[in-house]
Parts: structure tokens; sequence; C-alpha cells
């Protein structure tokens, strides 16, 4: 327990460190197919002008951590910088079939199986990393997932900030209330990181999460 | 048929985070579901998936989770600090995990009072 305390005295005398220089790392993370990789190429087009990675339907498009680095966003005279760092998918399930259905070849599909698991690794061993996290669901799916309560409960252990993004707005089936009911204790945005709906909304949470 | 078994606390209680997490998994990858007294600690939940995902193959594809726990909102502030010191002190034995393999729980839902479980269908194949 005093060790505990320590741990999270340390971590917020570093992220304090982190804050006063306004250079952070800020990580994406959620289950696969959320819309991480979405909302870092909205990120990037609105502050840099370019897209950060590719986008698929199919499941674990993104299997490495990419990171972009040094983006300035500036809002109501504030200004922040941070790296941004998209994450693969965290799943507990990997299966390769999934993939063949999707229309991959066998051998594709495995080696695409191959890489996601690794993928979900590195994206664990990398929460360590960050000193504040957007965790981005899927506001169309069931926000009670076990994957997405250990991610938060890591996250909190870990004393690391925390912005909730309930993507894809633009659907019908999105529940955005599903999920604050479902993560009462955090602040919950709802976006359409494709169609760019609420993203000022989601920078000034941004803002209140970092800056 | 589906096997199910249940994983008293105490048989995990005197186990380190990375001996509780195979011990866990191993039964998992024997085809089985696993019903656990209580649940693990935030870092293990994180390690099982971690570990699992290191052992996945061409058989075994990864696995279903779910905790269910009790509201400890309900019971106010003194029973909540209460419960939370002895969860530190002993370990949360609190509501159950379900832990499943992915091959045979499609889905574990939950609403998040009551769980739902759903199995994937096996296909016979029929004798000309």
């Amino acid at each position: 327990m005093v060790v505990n305390l320590f741990k999270k005295f340390i971590n917020k005398v570093l992220r304090n460190i982190f804050k006063k220089k306004k250079h952070l790392k800020l990580g994406l993370y959620g289950p696969p197919n959320g819309g991480k990789t979405t909302l870092a190429n909205r990120i990037c087009q609105d502050w840099l002008g370019e897209d950060m990675g590719s986008v698929s339907n199919i499941a674990h498009e993104t299997r490495e951590i990419q990171i972009k680095e040094q983006i300035n966003i500036k809002s109501k005279g504030k200004e922040l910088s941070f790296n941004l760092v998209d994450t693969p998918g965290i799943a507990t399930k990997v299966d390769y079939e999934d993939f063949m259905k999707a229309g991959l070849k066998e051998k594709e599909a495995k080696q695409r199986a191959k890489e996601a698991t690794k993928g979900v690794i590195d994206a664990i061993k990398w929460l360590d990393e960050m000193d504040a996290v957007v965790v981005v669901l899927d506001s169309t799916k069931d926000p009670y997932s076990q994957v997405n309560i250990t991610i938060i409960g890591n996250l909190q252990a870990r004393d690391i900030p925390v912005l909730i993004v309930g993507n894809k707005i633009d659907l019908k089936k999105s529940k955005i209330k599903k999920i604050q009911a479902a993560f009462p204790q955090y602040n919950v945005i709802g976006i359409s990181a494709k169609y760019g709906h609420n993203m000022d909304k989601f920078y000034e949470g941004l803002f209140a999460l970092v800056g | 048929m589906l096997t199910f078994q249940f994983v008293p606390y105490s048989k995990i209680e005197d186990l380190g985070s990375a001996r509780r997490v195979h011990m866990l998994l191993d039964l998992v990858k024997q085809n089985k579901i696993v019903i656990l007294e209580g649940r693990l600690k935030k870092e293990e939940e994180k390690d099982l998936i971690e570990i699992t995902m290191e052992e996945i193959n061409e058989r075994f594809k990864g696995i279903e989770l779910a905790v269910i726990s009790p509201d400890k909102k309900k019971g106010g502030f003194f029973k909540s600090m209460k419960s939370n010191l002895i969860n530190t002190l002993l370990g949360d034995r609190s509501g159950f995990t379900i832990i499943g393999p992915a091959t045979i729980v499609k889905q574990i839902k939950k609403d998040p009072d009551k769980i739902e479980l759903l199995t994937r269908e096996v296909k016979k194949k029929k004798r000309k």
C-alpha cells in the first residue's frame, strides 16, 4: 500500500514536469475497430494536414505502435504539444479464420493473426510509457466488455489521466449514454472521427485532461 | 459437452501473480470454462491478456473473459472502505471471474448485473 502511494506520488511529480514542458506522450487505446487510427488521422489532418496510418474494416489493421511527434494544438488561447501514440487494438482472442472470412487468403490471415497478437502485447507493454490516454470505444458496441474495464482499471492503477471517447456517433446504433453509465467517473465525449463531428469538444476535453 | 470448473479463491491465494495466471490459463487450454471465486488484481488481468496473446496458435485462439462483482457503492462509505481494506490485505473474493476458451465461448455479455454466456455451435460432420 505504502509502495503504491509512493509510486503514485512519483508518477504525479514526473507528470507535472512533463506538463510544464507541454510535451507529453498521448496514447490512443481501446479494442480493435473502435476507430483509434481514424481519430489519429483526424487529429493529424486537423493540425498537421496529413494522415498517420491506414484504416480498414478488417480488425487489427494497426499491428504496430505508431508515433507522430510534436503535434501542436490550440484552443481558446491555450497551446498543447504532444507526441501522439496510436496503439494496436487490445483483444483477448485472435482467430486467423476471422480474417479469412473477411476475405484474406489463409497465409495472409495467419500472418495477420501472428502480427496482431504481437501488437496487443506491445500495446500493453507501452501502457507504462504514457502520460495521458484517450480510450477510444465504438459507441455502437457493448461498453461493459472486460477488455475496456481492464484497460481503464490499469490506467487508473497507474494514475494516468484518462479521457473516454465514444466514437461513431454518426451511426444510428450509437449509445453514448451507455458508455457514460458504464464509466461514470470519467469524462466521456461522443465524436465521429470519420466525419469530424464534435471534435471541438474532444480538443476541449484534451485540454481539461492535460492542459 | 461443456465443462465448467469452479476454482475457489483459496486455491490461488498463496500463488504468485504469474503462477495464478498460468494456472487459470492451463485450465482454459484444456477446454474448460473456469469460474473463479473473486477476481484477479488489475495487473493480473492485464497479464492474463498478455500471456494469452503469447500462447495463441492455430488450436488455441484466445479467451473470453468477464468479471461480475457486487456494486460496492451500495454499502456506504465505511462499508466500502472496510471491503477495500480487506481486499487489499486478503485479495478480492467478492464476485466471480469467468474465463472460457474462445473456441467454445463466443461471447460473454454483461448488462451489468446479469451475465449471458454465448457458446459456439459445434458443427458435426454427417456420415454418408
